[in-house]
């Protein structure tokens, strides 16, 4: 019972770490409408800036996961204005196959400058608490505490800011938008450097508690695509919601399955919700 | 040097096998396939396994051929009516979990240390020289049979439904063409092409493992559909040739600048396919050899 109930607490903690990316994959979606397989690369990058900040500038990990922020944001919107967005007139499958295109280029830049070693962060270890038979990581409760905050804010910002309302409107009905005097190109761009910067957020944040490598952000990939499709692409709280149900559903399977099979829970529950309901849980499209 | 453009030929003729399956349902039905790599996995295993245990080689490589084609079914049944990246999302997964499999079920597959020692056709016959020779006319042969086959297709009343479903799907539907039906089958078969590929690799190599596999290959044949032209058989026939001599071309980035380790000489070539697959999306998004009719404008989107 107690191992359980440990596995869904760690599902739980998990899942709210692969919300973050999974929320900007989905934001990108409702807006751009197109699925962005470079989200993996974004949050290789976001992981090796705080990385590179925390070992060689002795950052915390508030003020590291702000640069990675950053620094997935930038690489982002680079990569959106020079290789993706000049596509969009072909098509949402062109966009995404360039994106892809974009995730290898990005990967092998950082192998190329990091090397293909597992790369740790300098953090102080901490004995884990304890509390009703459960175990607790002091830095498991402090990334989940960040992860919450930043969850709160992209709600905050998407409810009450300007530009927020903005981009639901546009993502909504872009012609609409454009006609209250929006500018859905600025929008849509204020979008990916949203979308690509939590992604990056998400990237340190999951590699905290391990260690890093180039292929850090791809192999997260099927659990971010996962968390999104089951909350229904396109929607804000289903991504969310969505992740904690992924987090959970692979620390229930890894005690039964070998630990290696972790992400094919990703892949059943992609293929399960596709066939049962393609919108997703909190989804209102039909595609 | 003659045996090692022979090894490229050979490896010219699989990747083309995989850029004809890419293309019969990318050109086909505009659906993508980024799980290619693992259907080239399940064909690879299936006729190596099979083969081992005593089968002949010929039935061997038709059985990796609907085997793939089941796991297309498998795959694909449940998701084929919806968006294409929905699918494209669905097959990236499958190549995963394929992956997995071939390396965690070590009872089935020898897990990463691979399987070794698969029948060759002929090869204590010919002698290694003779081998490679036989085996090169062997894949040409098939890779020419399948180009030929797709062609054909391609002219047919199948292929003009398939077109028709690509470009408007709602109109498909009117003119009472079951489009589901169309689309799957058209799946299976081209998953069937990319299993067929994976078993003339594995004999070819006569080893492999789940590290011959990566998700790096189906990029390779996305590369070779886009640059040869998307919905033309020989574009994609010449794209995968090209994609081959380019990859074993920058093979020897390395002997040049030396002051680089070998990981970052891998790394380059591998920012080069995809600076590659960038250029020609955007420069020559309909590749060296267009559609002959082109396809219908798609309508603007937004924003």
């Amino acid at each position: 019972m107690t191992i359980v109930a440990q596995a869904i607490l760690n599902g739980i903690m998990t899942g709210m770490l692969i919300a973050i990316p999974a929320l900007g994959l989905t934001a990108i979606f409702a807006v751009l409408r197109y699925v962005n397989f470079a989200i993996g690369a974004y949050a290789t990058v976001g992981a090796f800036a705080a990385w590179y900040v925390n070992t060689r500038f002795g950052l915390g990990v508030f003020p590291s996961a702000l640069v990675a922020f950053v620094a997935g944001g930038a690489v982002g919107l680079i990569a959106e204005q020079t290789a993706l967005a000049r596509l969009r007139p072909s098509g949402a499958l062109a966009v995404a196959i360039a994106s892809i295109a974009v995730n290898l280029i990005l990967e092998n830049v950082i192998r190329f400058i990091f090397g293909n070693d597992l790369q740790g962060f300098d953090l102080p270890i901490a004995r884990d608490w304890r509390f009703a038979g459960l175990r607790f990581g002091p830095q498991q409760l402090q990334t989940a505490a960040i992860a919450i905050a930043i969850m709160a804010a992209v709600f905050l910002f998407l409810r009450f800011a300007r530009f927020g309302k903005a981009m639901r409107a546009v993502a909504d009905n872009p012609d609409l938008g454009r006609l209250f005097g929006m500018d859905p190109a600025r929008i849509a761009m204020i979008t990916v450097v949203l979308g690509a910067g939590l992604a990056g957020v998400g990237g340190v944040l999951l590699g905290l508690d391990t260690a890093i490598d180039p292929m850090t952000g791809s192999r997260l990939l099927l659990s971010i695509f996962a968390a999104a499709v089951l909350g229904g692409l396109g929607s804000i709280p289903g991504a969310v919601l969505g992740a904690v149900m992924i987090g959970i559903g692979e620390e229930l399977a890894v005690l039964v399955l070998p630990a290696t099979y972790r992400s094919a829970v990703g892949f059943a529950t992609i293929l399960l919700i596709l066939s049962l309901r393609p919108a997703g849980i909190l989804g209102e499209r039909n595609t | 040097m003659l045996s090692y453009l022979i090894f490229t030929l050979t490896l010219g003729g699989i990747y083309a096998l995989l850029a004809l399956s890419l293309n019969l349902i990318w050109g086909g039905v505009g659906m993508v396939n980024l799980g290619l790599a693992g259907f080239f996995a399940v064909g690879a295993y299936a006729s190596a396994l099979v083969a081992i245990a005593g089968v002949p080689l010929p039935l061997a490589m038709l059985l990796a051929c609907l085997i793939g084609a089941a796991a297309g079914i498998l795959a694909t049944f449940a998701t084929i009516r919806l968006r294409g990246d929905y699918l494209a999302i669905v097959t990236l997964g499958f190549a995963e979990v394929v992956r997995m499999v071939a390396l965690n079920e070590r009872w089935l597959t020898r897990g990463s240390d691979g399987i070794s020692g698969i029948p060759a056709p002929f090869r204590a016959e010919l002698g290694v020289d003779g081998f490679n020779l036989f085996y090169l006319a062997l894949v040409s042969v098939i890779v020419l049979a399948v180009f030929l086959t797709m062609r054909r297709l391609d002219l047919s009343p199948f292929g003009r439904v398939l077109k028709a479903i690509r470009e408007d799907q709602e109109l498909a539907t009117f003119a009472g063409k079951s489009v589901t039906r169309f689309k799957m089958q058209t799946f299976a078969l081209s998953a069937g092409i990319a299993g067929l590929a994976g078993a003339l690799y594995g004999h070819f190599q006569t080893y492999i493992s789940p590290d011959h596999f990566q998700p790096l290959i189906t990029i390779y044949i996305f590369l070779a559909v886009t640059a040869g032209g998307v919905g033309r058989p020989v574009g994609a026939l010449v794209g995968a040739y090209l994609v081959v001599f380019f990859l074993e071309a920058t093979r020897f980035l390395g002997e040049i600048f030396t002051v680089l380790e070998p990981g970052q000489v891998a790394a380059i070539r591998e920012i080069l396919v995809g600076l590659a697959l960038l250029c020609v999306l955007h420069l020559r998004p309909q590749g060296i050899l267009p559609e002959r009719i082109a396809p219908a404008p798609k309508p603007e989107t937004s924003p």
